[in-house]
């Protein structure tokens, strides 16, 4: 059974249809990334499959039932910025979760339960390493440290699905690579279904074991905003293959001319 | 270049290009050490201080009992009498118990602002529905000039403590409201989803992540209300009170007693600039992690 079925999916701002015809069957576990021109829709997307928004048209399934109208926790989100908290430190970040489902009303771990509660995130602390800086706030970690702070929060209700939207824009290539490390352990462990946009081609060839294009089949010439974007392409990709990476999306779009389009 | 004396020669390796010129940096980036920067901040002072003395000397050199310009020795004295000589008729010492019940009407009006600008500023950024109702309600009521409701309530609360009180809150409450309506829709639309996907509820999201965030803004606008509330504290106390700061003030004005006057109105700067510092104080201490980028004053 597919974790994930796209349906018909179509969604627009004031009357500028933004996404189109949009139809994907995701299986379980897949990892998708998500490439596009600017503009193109690809967040638009993200936070449909987040409830953030309801599209205009078509229906998003996860395992086989309508999307629940709100964000929930079976789906997790790392934004580029802002998804840490930062009035709470690095183990605080990690253990709100824990403190929200065990406390309805005050909604926090006092004495020896909150001390119990920050030892259980040790090992996860020690994983990403952030052990050393685990009593800091976000503002006093760097990019590449709040974007691990932010994967592991969103991990930490297990969610069946994974979303990222451009998680490692802001990060230099180094840093960038040991993220990449990170989040593929992490998804080998946990096998969790993930949508990942990224402007990076070599990422999403690099992370991803489907590619997905975005962008616009139909074309006004006088009203360039008449039609929504699609998916175009759908490129299933053998991670051990070790596809040689297009240098630009226009290149990827030529190259897969050859491969059958997934559909 | 110039010349080497003593038959010393030039050490090898160094190179004798132009020297680094230093164009004079821009001021935005020179900083005063901290010395200069003390020196600099007590200037201003030192020179209101020399301006005065100055004044109120030659004044007195035309006419030694001139009122208007009394010296700094009789402001001091005049002080120290107030602070420590009980008045004859009430037997209390009037300038503590004048900061008593001044401080006491502003602390219950700013409290109260508080209580209205934490509740409804919350409700009204955070929940669409109570935003619709209330947030127009609040812009036209905050355009109220407050003092033209105080007659409204001596009419209608008397001339006791409730109507001095309900003009501070009246006065300071509706643009503290509308500043935490303001900081609760600013925080980011990211942490607003990121908070539903770790399964908060409503609740939980107000306690834990929208009420810890208001609190340094909510002390931020308490020390702007400050300004405007201590203005409706003494209007009010000047016009219908039997003690407080701004009741001697207005008492003493009609013996023109400057140097009582002009003894109050330092000893209200005094606990405006303490009350001012101190909540900076609990806010950098209490909400550290909001201080972290940018300068304050
Ligand atoms: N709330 C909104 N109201 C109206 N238009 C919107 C809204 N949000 C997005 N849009 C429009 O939808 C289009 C797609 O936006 P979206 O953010 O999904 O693009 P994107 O593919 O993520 O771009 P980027 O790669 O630059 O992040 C843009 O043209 C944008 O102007
Ligand atoms: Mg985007």
């Amino acid at each position: 059974m597919s974790a994930l079925d796209v349906r018909n999916l179509g969604m627009a701002y004031g009357g500028t249809p933004i996404l189109e015809r949009v139809n994907l069957s995701v299986a379980p576990g897949d990892f998708c990334t998500i490439v596009g021109a600017s503009g193109c829709g690809k967040s638009t997307f993200l936070r449909l499959l987040l409830s953030q928004e309801r599209p205009t048209r078509g229906q998003i399934l996860l395992d086989g039932e309508n999307l629940p109208p709100e964000p929930t926790p079976d789906r997790g989100i790392v934004f580029q910025r802002y998804s840490v908290f930062p009035h709470l430190s690095v183990e605080d970040n990690l253990i709100l979760c824990a403190e929200f489902a065990a406390a309805p009303l005050t909604g926090r771990f006092f004495g020896a339960k909150r001390r119990a509660a920050r030892a259980t995130v040790d090992s996860l602390l020690e994983q990403i390493g952030l052990a050393h800086a685990r009593k800091r706030c976000p503002a006093q970690l760097s990019g590449g440290m709040q974007q691990r702070l932010a994967i592991a929060q969103a991990l930490m209700m297990k969610p069946k699905v994974l979303l990222l939207d451009e998680p490692f824009g802001a990060l230099d290539p180094g840093i960038r690579a040991d993220m990449h490390e990170l989040l593929l352990k992490l998804w080998d462990e946990m096998k969790m279904t993930v949508f990942m946009v990224t402007h990076d081609i070599g990422e999403a060839f690099k992370l991803g074991t489907r590619v997905l294009v975005f962008d616009k089949i139909r074309h006004d010439p006088h009203d360039p905003s008449a039609y929504g974007a699609t998916i175009t392409y759908d490129l299933p990709l053998e991670r051990k293959r070790h596809v040689q990476p297009p240098e630009t999306i226009n290149e990827l779009i030529a190259t897969s001319e050859e491969i059958p389009a997934h559909a | 270049m110039s010349t080497i004396e003593n038959g010393a020669k030039p050490v090898a390796g160094v190179e004798h290009g132009p020297p680094p010129r230093h164009h004079p940096l821009r001021l935005i980036n020179r900083a005063p050490s901290r010395r200069l920067a003390v020196f600099l901040g007590a200037l201003p002072f030192v020179a209101l201080v020399v301006a005065y003395t100055a004044a109120s000397h030659v004044r007195r050199l035309d006419n030694p009992s001139d009122r208007l310009l009394p010296s700094l020795e009789s402001i001091g004295a005049a002080f120290f009498r107030l602070a420590t000589e009980r008045d004859v008729r009430t037997g209390d010492i009037t300038l503590w118990v004048d900061t008593f019940d001044s401080l006491t009407r502003l602390g219950l009006g700013l409290g109260v602002a508080l209580a209205f600008a934490l509740v409804l500023g919350i409700a009204i950024g955070f929940l669409p529905h109570i935003r619709s109702a209330l947030a127009p309600f609040i812009a036209a009521v905050s355009l109220i000039p407050p003092i033209t409701i105080l007659p409204i309530l001596f009419i209608a609360l008397g001339l006791g403590e409730t109507s001095k009180i309900a003009l501070i809150t009246l006065g300071t409450a509706p643009v503290m409201i509308r500043s935490m309506a303001q900081a609760v829709i600013d925080i980011p639309r990211e942490q607003m989803v990121k908070v539903q996907t770790l399964g908060a509820s409503t609740w939980q999201i107000v306690t834990r992540v929208v009420l810890p965030q208001m609190m340094p803004k909510l002390i931020a606008a308490l020390r702007l209300a400050l300004v405007p509330g201590w203005i409706f504290l003494i209007s009010a106390e000047a016009i219908a009170s039997t003690s407080g700061l701004g009741y001697r003030i207005f008492l003493v004005r009609r013996y023109l007693a400057m140097d009582v006057i002009l003894s109050y109105v330092i000893w209200i700067t005094i606990l405006a600039y303490l009350l001012d510092r101190l909540l900076l104080w609990w806010s950098r201490s209490a909400f550290w992690w909001s201080h972290l980028e940018g300068d304050s004053l």
